[in-house]
């Protein structure tokens, strides 16, 4: 029974990985010399996706950021963790800034009809405006702040795309919040701030925490378009700059390092979110 | 002042598209101070919301409440309540939910003495050993001592107590029958209480009043239980009337609730078309008046 889970566990997820490999392999490009027509040896490209390098030709070549991960050895020359930990500075500010304005108005919106009313139509039309739009708006908005005018203007970009996930599922628990809870606040006569931190707030708990890991998924995704476009250093920038020279192989390994890195912040987030959830 | 709790013409109606659904019309009660009354009557027949509404919890329509000499208006810690489901918060302690409504009406109190009134009412239920853990960690039974303390730790002028054993086995049930008695005695609490358990309201009521059918009930019956108290399970069960109690109030769910409202007792008919409803001539008393004195019924 427990080798059973243990296989399940471990070696499914490494067989997938390497099967993903193989494929990855077999489909790649690569070199190889032959003989011409005319007798003399040049090199043939071959391989069904011809500028896709292999997996070992993105290892062999990418290996001096991977190995030394927060080395600096220029500004745009860096190990990939360091350009990695660049962007989840910005992430984390700009997420805080999302939960920070995106719970309360969640709680409005789930407490009144009348602010639901108001501001519904605006959020669901705001809500599905992509990152890239944003981005200008905010850059403009900043202007006047001089060198920070692009560290705010990001900020904003990822802020105000962050948001809507925690809004919506904050307000979507507050109205879930069973009257029976609401009930025992009534018969107390409890004061208004003690129904919210007696019983709105832990009731609302698990939904804002679906709500926040949902919000940080999108920070991270808002980040490497933010960063393509300010020129701001970090991973997306380092990926931009890379397909700019032409290096393919780089461009591979910053997808890789934002896939695990946004893994690794979902699974953080999950496990804080079931710790209320089992209250 | 002769009664605690007044309830005059109590009515409740929803507006519907065909005009007001009337559930409960006319309810007239009074209740002595320290009285324990019980409400039985069908599921569906309003007695749950006449209890909602002296709660405070289900707005009145027409008719008033008066409770220890002031009209009623929305809920208040004044009543204690014990839902059904025993509404426990469940991000709180045992202790921590009892204390919440402590802290709430003894806001005078020092947070030493708020503690021990809690501490104290949890301990009279039985959970002195178990009062920090969490109503997750609570067994159905130990959940609902929780609430019946919430109820009197708030020293409430009135417990109104909603079907309070229903979702019970039968041996806990009992237990914290006992433990309620042994609590209303010692508070001399005013209570009402609603349930369809015939034998529960025998054992722990002073007066029972029974409710016809809706929509439109009203109090059909009010039986008096004279028995003194401190009453012992056993010698309810072997006392000479309690059998000829338990029928009448049986007759009274099973054809008078039907008959007083001019419907036609569900059984009582099969086969035989609408025409006159047989019940109504083999129903003991279809038009004694309330209240029943014991006398008559001994008789």
């Amino acid at each position: 029974m427990k080798l059973k889970k243990a296989v399940e566990t471990l070696l499914y997820p490494l067989v997938g990985i390497v099967v993903s490999l193989l494929v990855w392999q077999a489909i790649s490009g690569g070199v190889t010399t032959a003989k011409s027509p005319s007798g003399e040896m040049e090199e043939v490209r071959t391989g069904l996706v011809k500028d896709l390098p292999g997996p070992a030709v993105t290892w062999e070549r990418t290996r001096k950021y991977v190995v030394e991960p927060f080395a600096k050895r220029e500004e745009l020359d860096q190990g990939i963790l360091r350009f990695t930990w660049y962007s989840l500075l910005i992430v984390a500010k700009g997420y805080f800034i999302a939960i920070v304005v995106g719970t309360p108005v969640g709680f409005l919106l789930g407490l009144s009809r009348m602010f639901t009313r108001m501001f519904d139509p605006i959020i669901q039309v705001l809500r599905p405006v992509s990152p890239l739009a944003w981005m200008p708006l905010g850059v403009v908005l900043f202007s006047g702040a001089g060198r920070s005018a692009n560290e705010l203007g990001a900020l904003f970009t990822i802020a105000v795309c962050a948001m809507w996930p925690t809004v919506l599922n904050t307000a979507v628990g507050v109205r879930a919040i069973p009257q029976d809870y609401l009930n025992v606040a009534r018969v107390l006569k409890l004061s208004r701030t003690k129904t919210l931190f007696k019983i709105l707030i832990p009731a609302t708990l698990p939904y804002m925490f679906t709500g926040y890991r949902l919000s940080l998924g999108i920070a991270w995704l808002v980040i490497v378009a933010v960063e393509m476009l300010t020129g701001r250093i970090g991973i997306g920038n380092f990926l931009w700059n890379e397909y700019n020279n032409g290096l393919y192989t780089s461009i591979i390994l910053s997808i890789l390092t934002i896939g695990v890195v946004g893994f690794l912040l979902d699974r953080a987030m999950s496990l804080l979110e079931q710790r209320f959830k089992s209250i | 002042m002769s009664h605690h709790v007044e309830l005059s013409n109590l009515t409740k109606s929803y507006p519907t598209p065909k005009g007001p659904a009337v559930i409960v019309r006319d309810f007239n009660l009074n209740i002595r101070k320290g009285e324990f009354v019980s409400l039985i009557g069908h599921s569906g027949c309003g007695k749950s919301t006449v209890l909602s509404m002296l709660a405070g919890l289900n707005p009145v329509t027409a008719g008033g409440i008066i409770l220890a000499g002031k009209e009623l208006v929305g809920p208040g810690p004044d009543r204690g309540v014990v839902f059904q489901s025993p509404n426990l918060l469940p991000w709180l302690t045992a202790f921590e939910n009892v204390l919440l409504g402590v802290d709430q009406v003894f806001y005078t109190a020092s947070r030493e003495e708020r503690r021990d009134i809690a501490e104290y009412y949890l301990t009279v239920v039985g959970l002195g050993e178990s009062m920090h853990r969490r109503p997750a960690e609570l067994s159905q039974g130990m959940r609902q001592r929780v609430g019946i303390a919430r109820a009197f730790a708030l020293s409430p002028k009135m417990l109104l107590l909603d079907e309070p054993f229903g979702m019970l086995d039968s041996l806990t049930r009992f237990e914290l029958q006992a433990v309620l008695m042994e609590l209303w005695a010692r508070n001399n609490i005013t209570a009402l209480m609603v349930t369809h358990d015939v034998d529960e309201a025998l054992y722990l009521s002073d007066r029972i009043v029974m409710m016809t059918n809706g929509p439109e009930a009203f109090v059909g019956e009010i039986l008096e239980i004279p028995w003194e108290r401190p009453r012992d399970r056993r010698q309810v069960l072997e006392h000479p009337d309690y059998y000829r109690l338990r029928e009448h109030l049986i007759g009274f769910l099973n054809v008078r609730a039907y008959t007083l409202k001019g419907l036609t007792p569900p059984g009582g008919d099969a086969g035989h078309g609408p025409a006159e409803p047989a019940p109504k001539a083999t129903a003991p008393k279809p038009t004694e008046p309330a209240p029943i004195q014991l006398e008559a019924l001994a008789a």
